[in-house]
């Protein structure tokens, strides 16, 4: 898959910027006044930015109300419905904070509920593709929501938290590699199901429909992003998982290590998110005798 | 509405002959010729006389080339050249569909093609994603997702010749390799084409259900022996004689 910048960044912000909303949601000792305010434009920034971001790849941007319309059937209706109730519920929650100094208690517990649902419908978007093998597993849920609640947790502070649920999402994220490296031989879907030629003999792409590319190819075939995966494997690890965690168990901890290791795990996060959909694999490559 | 009809009344669609297509390409040429100035946004083309130039099309031919497995008749089988036509295959299942957004895309009841209202659609791809065939393009011009429509701008159009209510690459096709009608009426013609030759799904581990069935190559005629006795001659000698006979000597003592 085409890694395009507007879809990584969106993913990464706003899973960030829920995973924020989440805590702050759940706080049973929730902060007032400005310093509520502080940590509200962060989870707000990093939420909407990132949903104004995914917005750019859109050919009809101004038809974007549209969307909401489908949530029977569609994750990307219904992760937009999800955003804009979490947005509206925890604005509501915020401002009782920041301008009263009460806490609506049940707003917090809804908005956090919210978050949640936002970016594992997020994540539904990418593990409902049976075209594309490497996202069509439970595990792809599990990557977005752990990678939320750990970064949520580094933004909020909680220090104690961050660094168990930041383990855990580099765990998951090496169980997502392990287990993706297989997923697409172990679809069942080849060049001789796709072109139902297999019985024959062996199956090999002679020509393809034209000389040029297409919007299929741009799109889905992505060969050169591959080239240095477990190179990038191995940094993103190191920036997501390894510095924050080293940095939050220091014992001369500061806001300063703190600003660091946030910084060092949205890099991370940004270089992982980088090669979920470069490494991704769509079946449609295989009429092109591409992947 | 961009939940599926759980049936539709008929099932629209095509049958595509793997052996009788020569991978001419014309149905591609007349694919976009028609829908370029027909129902919904043109098909457009990017750069169309410079280096990169690319555009959308609704219909393409892929060429695969088969090696048969080496049997003890056929030590050495020839390897095939076949010609793969490729367009929205209408899917019963079609996971374009629920993903839409909008509501842009939707399957019709009556007839079952696939459709995309254009006025609706935000062009954010995720159908084309969803489609295991690459039966979606993006058009970059207009923003808007295309895809075959079976020619539904034709196939009902009493406007036109009868003859010429079929889809627009059906009515090209110069070897007689495409085929539409009702796949849901087992009294059709195509359906009993699809019963005759053995027509198969592409991708059916996808679990679309597509409409559209292909049917593949017939196997290759054996070559007959030239004469009846040619068994009871002497073989050929297979050992070079003369001028050979003496340099591959030379060469071996070498």
């Amino acid at each position: 898959m085409h890694p395009a910048p507007s879809v990584i960044i969106f993913t990464t912000f706003s899973g960030l910027g829920f995973g924020l909303l989440f805590w702050l949601g759940i706080d049973p000792t929730p902060y007032t006044g400005w310093t509520a305010f502080a940590f509200w434009l962060i989870a707000y920034v990093m939420g909407v930015g990132g949903l104004i971001s995914s917005t750019f790849h859109l050919g009809h941007p101004e038809r974007a109300l549209k969307a909401f319309t489908q949530w029977r059937s569609s994750w990307l209706s219904r992760e937009g419905i999800a955003a804009v109730a979490t947005l509206v519920l925890m604005g509501l929650y915020g401002l009782g904070l920041v301008f009263f100094d009460t806490a609506w208690q049940p707003l917090g517990w809804l908005g956090a509920i919210g978050a949640l649902a936002t970016v594992f419908t997020t994540s539904m978007i990418y593990a409902q593709m049976k075209t594309i093998p490497r996202w069509y597993t439970n595990l792809t849920p599990a990557m977005y929501l752990s990678f939320a609640l750990a970064g949520g947790a580094l933004l909020k502070g909680s220090t104690a938290i961050a660094l168990w649920l930041i383990l855990l999402a580099g765990v998951i994220q090496i169980a997502t590699w392990v287990v993706g490296d297989k997923a697409f031989a172990n679809s069942g879907t080849t060049m001789a199901t796709a072109t139902g030629l297999g019985n024959i003999g062996e199956v090999r792409a002679f020509e393809p429909p034209h000389t040029g590319t297409n919007y299929l190819m741009r799109e889905f075939i992505h060969v050169v992003g591959r080239k240095h995966s477990s190179k990038l494997r191995i940094i993103s690890l190191l920036l997501m998982v390894l510095l924050p965690v080293m940095l939050l168990a220091a014992p001369f901890f500061s806001h300063w290590l703190a600003l660091l290791a946030v910084i060092s795990h949205i890099a991370g996060v940004l270089a992982t998110r980088w090669l979920f959909f470069a490494e991704a694999e769509h079946v449609v490559g295989l009429y092109y005798g591409k992947r | 509405m961009t939940t599926l009809p759980t049936q539709t009344q008929k099932k629209l669609g095509l049958v595509i002959d793997l052996d009788t297509c020569v991978g001419c390409h014309a149905c591609v040429i007349s694919c976009k010729g028609w829908n370029t100035e027909n129902y919904g946004a043109p098909l457009s083309d990017q750069n169309a006389y410079g280096a990169d130039n690319s555009g959308t099309f609704l219909n393409r031919v892929h060429s695969f080339e088969v090696q048969p497995l080496a049997a003890s008749e056929k030590v050495q089988p020839a390897a095939q050249t076949i010609h793969l036509p490729k367009s929205c295959l209408h899917c019963e299942d079609a996971p374009c569909v629920t993903v839409c957004p909008t509501g842009a895309s939707y399957k019709r009841v009556e007839d079952g093609i696939v459709l995309v209202n254009e006025s609706d659609c935000i062009g954010c791809g995720l159908c084309a994603w969803a489609c295991p065939y690459g039966a979606r393009e993006l058009d970059q011009e207009e923003g808007v997702m295309k895809k075959c429509t079976l020619c539904v701008d034709r196939i009902y159009n009493e406007n036109l010749p009868e003859v010429d209510r079929v889809p627009s690459c059906v009515r090209t096709c110069p070897s007689g390799a495409r085929h539409f009608g009702d796949l849901g009426d087992e009294n059709s013609d195509v359906s009993k084409l699809v019963a005759e030759r053995g027509g198969m799904d592409l991708m059916p581990e996808q679990g679309t259900k597509p409409v559209n069935q292909y049917l593949p190559p017939r196997p290759k005629d054996a070559l007959p022996e030239f004469d009846v006795l040619a068994p009871f001659l002497a073989p050929i000698a297979e050992e070079p004689t003369g001028f050979l006979g003496w340099l591959d000597k030379t060469l071996e003592k070498l």
